[in-house]
């Protein structure tokens, strides 16, 4: 059950948007296999199925101007930014209209006009990238924010101690969001750190560190606005553990054989989608067909998105040659 | 015009990069209240305060990724990192992110970074301290390599580097630091990146050297009618400048000091033996380190090319 509500005092229509965009990342994320198994996407395809409570509930406790930087498991927080799904499975299909025109592909999509400074592929690559945001948005004293995803496996990374530290002593307005869903592939997170409580990764650099409840959107967005809140008034920088579940396997070429049953039922009955849509029929009067219509709304924008990368043009070969270096 | 030795002289590049440009941030380990650990900083802390003069912890990987970030956002960051052996534990950021952040964004984010390292052999420190491995980073696509050898040279590159929207690495020859001193023009100036120099004209062979070997170079060359190319660039090199030179001469030379195999001597070799193999009226000669872990600071006499070497290959060449 949802533990918190009344004190967040949110719109009906913010609420509402959270449960669109938690279904658009989901509808998105689930027509993604299909077109895989047909060839029209190339490369790796890291789905966010289960986890879209954390990145919904982030983004929206970001302002417009704020960044966001992320891992390879990127989709649903670009598109929670608000990025058209249109461009987003274009690139996912290597077209020349993606958001990256095809260069950056699943793991390396990036927005200049939505701040999100990218996907990146090496584990925890990424957050020292997000210290030197913060640094920066700090020196030009914009009041901008850096919110960084990354997974539990890049808290075992080097880099990952290098920008905690860093980050605490320049005092950035970084958060970290560590979306820990147990797992790293196949290695889960009890075989892989000696600490499990990831939360308490932080405490050696006197950063304020959290675990909240990644399968809550509402949960997620309230620690996250608090940490924002604190870290726009030159607060510095806090860690927060969201407890996750993938509810795929790592990529689409990982059947997650070494997940027991149980243990996905668990996880897939406190699924972040229905959770909130109970919510809102018990608590907000939401009526189920409205619900409904969001699910039809949303299934047929990714109908769209779809429709969109298949009719569009291959990248011309030219285009091999560019971007390398700025030109002129 | 000041006198100035190399390290005065890219201090002085830092300190007008600073004065004229906000955006420019100085980072890297004991750069600031010390002064760096060849001075090559010293004064800027004092002057600019720690917002722009950062010290930072020893984590070279937390370096340059801050600094990508930096310039991701649009700053202009001069990252130090202490040694070239030392890049070897930020080769992570270096080849993943700043080499392909505007590749895989289409051109949506620039990376206008410099790293500043001090690279080369000649002053008796060990191993890592002396790494010369400037081909690993020529072979990575995205990224500029940058080898002054002289204080003017080094100014003008560096403030070109700064103003560049590309990643630079800027490779300053540890020997030279004080060795070379020469009149250094007061105001800013670009020495444009991608351009060789012409250190000498000569008719009977070309010798392509750069960094400290160049120093080297002009030594053994002496009475020779040698015409020596300054790369000053590595990557991209000044191809045009190379290629003429050789359909001139006929003979070719090149003088690293890094260890031969898959040195970029190699690059150069297979580009002329490629474009103007009908020009050559030689093979083309190498004179290298060897192809060893570089070794005891006694020993590293054998192993960085001597005069007495590069002569030797000049008369081999001249007799063919």
């Amino acid at each position: 059950m949802l533990p918190i509500d009344d004190g967040l005092k949110l719109e009906i229509a913010e609420l509402l948007q959270m449960y669109r965009d938690m279904v658009l990342l989901r509808e998105f994320e689930e027509s993604c296999p299909k077109l895989y198994s047909q060839g029209k996407m190339g490369g790796f395809l890291h789905l966010y199925s289960g986890e879209e409570a954390v990145g919904v509930g982030a983004s929206h406790a970001m302002q417009d101007g704020d960044y966001m930087i992320s891992a390879y498991r990127e989709h649903g927080h670009i598109i929670a930014r608000g990025a058209d799904p249109k461009v987003i499975m274009a690139e996912l299909f290597g077209k020349a209209t993606g958001i990256s025109r095809g260069k950056g592909g699943s793991m390396h999509l990036a927005s200049a006009e939505l701040n999100f400074m990218g996907g990146y592929g090496i584990v925890g690559g990424h957050l020292p990238l997000a210290v030197g945001l913060g640094y920066a948005a700090k020196y030009q004293q914009t009041g901008q924010v850096v919110v960084c995803l990354f997974g539990d496996g890049a808290t075992n990374q080097g880099v990952f101690h290098e920008a905690m530290n860093m980050a605490a002593l320049y005092h950035v307005p970084v958060i970290f969001i560590c979306e820990n869903n147990g797992y790293g592939i196949g290695t889960s997170v009890e075989r892989a750190s000696s600490v499990t409580e990831l939360y308490k990764k932080s405490c050696a650099y006197e950063t304020p560190g959290n675990r909240v409840d990644g399968m809550n959107v509402l949960a997620v967005y309230q620690l996250v606005r608090e940490a924002i809140a604190r870290a726009r008034e030159g607060g510095g920088p806090s860690y927060i553990e969201a407890a996750t579940y993938r509810f795929r396997g790592h990529s689409i070429s990982d059947p997650g054989n070494y997940r027991s049953p149980q243990e996905k039922k668990i996880w897939q009955e406190r699924d972040p989608i229905p959770k909130l849509g109970k919510y809102l029929q018990q608590h907000k009067g939401v009526a189920p067909a409205q619900l409904e219509t969001i699910l039809a709304e949303e299934l047929q924008r990714v109908a769209a998105a779809i429709e969109f990368a298949e009719a569009s043009p291959e990248p011309a070969a030219d285009q091999l040659m560019t971007d390398i270096y700025v030109e002129g | 015009m000041a006198v100035l030795n190399l390290v005065q002289a890219i201090n002085q590049g830092l300190r007008q990069a600073l004065e004229t440009d906000e955006r420019v941030l100085l980072l890297g380990e004991d750069i600031g209240k010390d002064g760096g650990v060849f001075r090559v900083t010293d004064g800027l802390h004092a002057e600019f305060g720690e917002r722009r003069i950062i010290d930072t912890p020893l984590a070279e990987s937390g370096i340059i990724g801050l600094a990508i970030g930096m310039a991701a956002y649009g700053l202009r960051p001069v990252a130090e990192i202490q040694f070239l052996g030392f890049c070897y534990a930020a080769i992570e950021q270096i080849f993943t992110h700043a080499a392909r952040i505007r590749a895989r964004s289409r051109g949506r984010f620039d990376c206008p970074l410099v790293i500043r390292t001090p690279y080369g052999g000649g002053v008796k420190a060990p191993e890592l301290h002396e790494e010369s491995t400037e081909a690993l980073f020529c072979h990575m696509p995205g990224i500029k390599v940058v080898v002054p050898s002289s204080p003017s040279n080094a100014k003008g590159l560096l403030l070109a580097a700064i103003d560049d929207p590309d990643p630079v690495i800027y490779l300053e020859p540890t020997r030279l630091y004080r060795l070379l001193k020469e009149e250094v023009a007061e105001q800013p100036y670009h020495t444009p990146l991608g351009k060789a120099r012409i250190a000498r004209k000569g008719n009977q062979l070309t010798i392509i050297a750069w960094g400290s070997m160049l120093e080297v170079v002009l030594r053994a060359a002496g009475e020779y009618d040698a015409e020596i190319i300054d790369l000053l660039t590595l990557s991209p090199f000044d191809r045009e400048a190379v290629l003429e030179s050789v359909h001139k001469t006929g003979r070719v030379l090149i003088v690293h000091e890094a260890a031969k195999t898959g040195g970029f001597g190699a690059e150069l070799a297979a580009t002329i033996a490629e474009e103007a193999i009908m020009s050559l009226r030689a093979p083309i000669r190498r004179v290298t380190g060897y192809d060893v872990v570089l070794p005891l600071p006694l020993l590293e006499n054998y192993n960085l090319p001597s005069p007495a070497r590069i002569i030797a290959a000049i008369d081999d060449l001249l007799r063919y």
